[in-house]
């Protein structure tokens, strides 16, 4: 009897992660692969509607536009974030004072919620005397509509993105160039390499893995834009900004079209994750 | 020469991403028609942003909402991932090994994919509108039970088989011998519950409509889209600060963990 009760501990511990993994993850996945082929609202009976829901996603050209959207949010932020973390990463992996000083107020803006950034961003971005447009105009510079021009929105929400986050990618960065052997830098210089030889040849290859790491995550976060057009924009102007969460809470949530929310649910995961594999070959073969 | 060059690089940095914080907070205590100027000190101090913000939203019970909730889901994420992370590292038991592959499979799941059937169970279960829906969806943490059953798995395993023999249960095992060795765990995982608990916004939006139940950030993230900050500039920063200031003291004290547990969240990846 003891020994009994004692094989069941183990399973005892883990009951709470697999009562909430039955509730909370399988069943909501098993649940949406139902929903995508149903209309319902909750609280009309549901009804089959077979692909019906994936013929309308393929016309559907807001879902399509907020696609294109994120993809522009991407491939701003990215090397933006991976030049500027670096840059800064490099700067900080000095024997300098004050480093922890400099690392503590780049880090600020990450444990800052997406909320205040946004808010405070949107003064900044603020057209008659947001701060960007009047530091323009004390250089005689014509005004920018950052957040009205259909062409720049998205690029500006890109950049505040890039601010909020890059301290975050600065310390992993760090972390990655701490790890890189001094031994290799020393042989370096023995054969007379210099700087950006040793930045190329050395440091960039070592610090692949930050890179991907970097890259993948701030594509999770491109795909999960929420409150930034939410709250900036609503997703114009002319729906540039339109994000696909924004637009599948739209749906799910004004609407009440459940079933095609799930459907738009289920095609995004699809498409981060092959946006992901996608980076995963391409850093596989640069490495 | 060198060493100057990077000084002022690194200053400038500093400013870019610290400027903006002191400017929110002088043009929250500025008359609206200073807003626009760049000011680093308002020229004379008004509170009358913050009574308005007091005047117009709960914010005094949206901030309990908040704290209450954070903690809750702190709390229950501690005790669930070390018991998950204790059996993973110190037990055997048949499944074992798949059950880790699922918590990283599970960590993997992007939240569009279950966003939608998530809601749908809270209305069958009526907890819209309820801390309910706001606490146990969160109450497990993968990311947490990966940083304990690592952080277990250095605690040695002597010490575990000495206080079984002396017959220890489990459960005393896990809260009286690993806890008290684990802290850097345990302050890692609380950091990374509590911020995001008390940093989400989404899932409050979709599930709660009650004001007296809305958390800190959906109250401010509602005022400042809907009508109610009148276009006011100086009242939607006030929001904005109030909103920042807990994090941000909590920060400055604490700064170092914050960065360590954050960083170290990259890094499991």
């Amino acid at each position: 009897m003891k020994k009994k009760s004692k094989n069941l501990i183990p399973y005892l511990m883990i009951t709470p992660y697999l009562l909430h993994f039955l509730l909370f993850v399988s069943f909501p996945v098993l649940f949406s692969i139902f929903l995508i082929f149903h209309r319902w609202n909750i609280i009309s009976p549901m009804e089959f509607i077979g692909m019906g829901n994936f013929s309308r996603l393929a016309q559907d050209s807001y879902f399509w536009q907020s696609i294109l959207n994120t993809l522009l949010f991407l491939v701003i932020h990215i090397p933006l974030q991976l030049i500027v973390a670096l840059a800064f990463a490099l700067l900080l992996n000095q024997p300098l004072k004050y480093i922890g000083v400099f690392r503590a107020s780049y880090f600020l803006p990450v444990i800052v919620s997406g909320v205040v950034v946004t808010i405070l961003w949107q003064q900044l971005f603020g057209y008659e005397n947001g701060m960007l447009n009047r530091i323009l105009m004390l250089f005689r510079v014509p005004r920018i509509g950052w957040l009205t021009n259909p062409n720049v929105a998205m690029p500006s929400i890109a950049v505040m993105a890039t601010w909020k986050n890059v301290g975050f990618y600065i310390i992993l960065f760090l972390t990655g160039l701490q790890t890189v052997p001094k031994t290799y830098y020393e042989a370096a210089d023995m054969e007379g390499a210099g700087y950006w030889a040793k930045f190329f040849y050395i440091t960039l290859p070592a610090i692949n893995p930050t890179i991907f790491m970097v890259v993948v995550l701030s594509t999770i976060g491109g795909f999960s834009l929420f409150i930034e057009p939410y709250v900036m924009t609503g997703g114009g102007p002319l729906n540039r900004t339109l994000s696909t969460v924004l637009y599948i809470y739209k749906q799910g949530f004004f609407f009440y079209h459940m079933g095609y929310a799930a459907t738009m649910g289920v095609t995004l995961t699809a498409i981060i994750l092959t946006v992901v594999m996608i980076q995963k070959k391409f850093v596989e073969k640069n490495s | 020469m060198k060493k100057v060059l990077s000084y002022a690089l690194l200053a400038v940095g500093g400013i870019f991403f610290i400027y903006p914080f002191i400017w929110m907070v002088s043009a929250s205590l500025s008359p609206e028609k200073d807003i626009a100027n760049l000011i680093l000190f308002p020229s004379q101090f008004v509170f009358s942003n913050y009574a308005q913000v007091y005047e117009k939203i709960p914010i005094v019970s949206a901030f309990y909402n908040s704290l209450f909730v954070a903690l809750s889901v702190t709390g229950l994420v501690l005790v669930f991932s070390s018991m998950t992370g204790y059996a993973l590292s110190h037990m055997y038991f048949k499944g074992r090994d798949a059950l880790f592959y699922l918590i990283v499979f599970t960590m993997s799941l992007p939240f569009q994919l279950t966003l939608i059937p998530q809601y749908i169970l809270m209305v069958k279960f009526g907890w819209v509108d309820t801390y309910l829906a706001l606490i146990v969806p969160y109450v497990i943490s993968g990311l947490g039970i990966i940083i304990f059953r690592q952080y277990f798995k250095t605690i040695p395993k002597d010490l575990i088989d000495a206080a079984r023999i002396d017959g220890c249960g489990e459960f005393k095992i896990l809260f009286r011998i690993l806890w008290p060795n684990a802290k850097p765990a345990i302050i890692t995982v609380a950091i990374l519950t509590f911020m995001s608990s008390w940093n989400e916004v989404l899932w409050p939006i979709i599930v709660i409509r009650n004001e007296k139940l809305m958390t800190l950030p959906q109250l401010i993230t509602l005022f400042a889209v809907g009508g109610r900050a009148e276009s006011q500039l100086g009242v939607k920063l006030a929001a904005a600060v109030l909103l920042a200031l807990p994090v941000v003291i909590a920060y400055s004290i604490f700064q170092k963990y914050f960065i360590d547990s954050m960083a170290s969240s990259g890094l499991k990846e």
